[in-house]
């Protein structure tokens, strides 16, 4: 048997392959990495026209409190999450993290409040470890579901509110971060305006035995391009957008990662809600006195990408060294190259020159603000 | 006289002077190209050797000096604009030339039929 008849496969399969893509091994996941246009071109049509993602590997659960009242949901997620949840209103979404008891991370997740329960959407490789972290911490007063049976796809770009309005007039009332439920082409739709681009657009759970139609009729749209894992990953990082497993992990504070806008008041110390959530101690004292490391934006000079690993020194012979880099590439937008990485927060500074250790030579990389690109999320 | 490595280079040899590139199948791997950074002329590699070095939109890859020579001249060209190698690998997206030191280490390189036959 070969590897990749071991992987998963998601409802948009065999879209990919009758599309041409090149499948890659992801998350336990057979997924497209690109399609015929290549990773420049996905990558720059997303920021002109439209780009559709298949997401599909990300877990989507649905969280019902047993009691019956939504708020007993957001009471409990607020014991996994430094976020407020009871003040998220109905159709509306928030970014999240699941923490653990040393204030690192266990993944980056969405948290959606659909009325009568919250729908969260969550990384592939955590899925299985999160769902089982929910199930122990708060499975007694909440029914946890994961949802295998939807697909999951992302729509980004300027064009994107034209095209999804095309089916469904409602969209341009929705403003970031909204999620609504909606029919596509007879399709149970849940749509939130909302993505991992730095671009406006929307993200679409459609029922599994649908996902291939729906996708199809907006495939069949000029404007729209099937976009693969490579521009994904080019586009967040141009958006600085944080990758779990690269720039947060386990060992990576809300706070060291330059995340703290995650944290509402309401959670923090002196706030109605404050701490009561897994690494509270930790957490709240980074907010107070700062960590010792920070997540920063990086332009190497020059044209060679700097990536993920690369030691970053003060002094080009590398001898003293103050970060590394998580994450890097070519930006297809900015035309050049774009890092990110963790330096000790005394280098944490817009316009601080370090030095990057690429190949056995020393590369000028200077400290630059995030996002690499203007955001045009409609908020 | 055409030949390849099964490193997926070719050389175009005339006399004792080997102009080297990546493949279109090595291209085609690779994806879009976003830098080049070539050696310097005059400078000696061994066969085997790392010679350039490509990084696609995801990735860096090694461009290895396919026989024993010297760089005698590189093509700028392909570093103000990697996006040659992708439009034309086997033409004008040609990396450097090299100067052998034994013409006659090319016979042992793949031929046209034995590399097509290689990356089927």
């Amino acid at each position: 048997m070969d590897e990749t008849s071991e992987l998963k496969k998601t409802p948009l399969h065999t879209l990919h392959l009758s599309l041409g893509a090149r499948m890659v091994p992801f998350a336990g996941y057979d997924m497209p990495v690109q399609y015929p246009a290549g990773v420049l071109k996905e990558h720059l049509h997303t920021r002109s026209q439209a780009g559709l993602f298949d997401v599909s590997h990300m877990g989507q659960i649905v969280l019902r409190a047993r009691s019956g009242d939504n708020a007993d949901a957001a009471r409990a997620l607020e014991t996994l999450v430094p976020v407020d949840v009871l003040g998220l209103g109905e159709g509306r979404q928030r970014y999240a993290l699941f923490t653990n008891d040393r204030g690192g991370i266990l993944d980056d997740l969405m948290i959606a409040n659909r009325g009568d329960h919250f729908y969260i959407v969550v990384n592939a490789a955590c899925k299985d470890a999160d769902f089982a972290h929910m199930q122990a911490a708060i499975g007694d007063r909440c029914e946890i579901k994961m949802h295998d049976d939807r697909a999951l796809v992302a729509l980004q770009g300027p064009r994107a509110e034209a095209v999804l309005g095309e089916f469904w007039s409602d969209v341009t009332e929705m403003r970031f971060m909204d999620v609504r439920a909606c029919d596509l082409h007879d399709a149970d739709c849940i749509v939130s305006r909302s993505g991992y681009t730095g671009e406006d657009g929307f993200e679409i759970s459609i029922p599994a035995d649908q996902a291939h139609i729906v996708c199809s009729r907006l495939l069949d749209h000029p404007d729209v391009m099937p976009i693969g894992l490579g521009a994904r990953d080019s586009l967040r990082l141009e958006a600085g957008l944080c990758l779990y497993g690269n720039e947060i992990d386990a060992q990576t504070t809300p706070v060291e990662a330059a995340l703290e806008w995650a944290i509402q008041k309401v959670r923090r110390k002196g706030g109605e809600r404050a701490g009561g959530f897994p690494g509270a101690d930790v957490i709240l004292g980074q907010l107070e006195n700062g960590a010792t490391r920070r997540r920063v934006g990086l332009r190497p000079e020059g044209r060679a990408p700097v990536r993920g690993g690369v030691v970053l020194s003060t002094d080009p012979a590398g001898e003293n060294a103050v970060g590394t880099v998580t994450s890097g590439g070519f930006g297809p937008s900015v035309e050049g190259p774009v890092a990110m990485g963790y330096v000790t927060t005394d280098q944490a500074v817009i316009g601080t020159q370090l030095h990057a250790d690429v190949r056995g030579k020393a590369l000028p990389v200077t400290i630059a603000p995030l996002p690499f690109v203007k955001s045009t999320v409609k908020r | 006289m055409l030949k390849f490595t099964e490193e997926h280079e070719w050389l175009q040899i005339d006399g004792d002077i080997a102009t080297v590139g990546i493949t279109t199948h090595a291209a085609e791997q690779l994806g879009d190209l976003v830098f080049v950074e070539l050696p310097e002329v005059g400078g000696t590699h061994a066969k085997g050797g790392d010679a350039a070095t490509v990084e696609s939109v995801k990735a860096a890859s090694d461009v290895f000096c396919p026989l024993d020579g010297e760089i005698v001249e590189i093509n700028e060209a392909i570093v103000t604009d990697p996006s040659l190698v992708n439009s034309d690998p086997q033409g004008a997206g040609w990396f450097f030339k090299l100067k052998l030191a034994n013409r006659s280490d090319a016979d042992a390189l793949l031929d046209e039929a034995a590399y097509k036959e290689l990356v089927g």
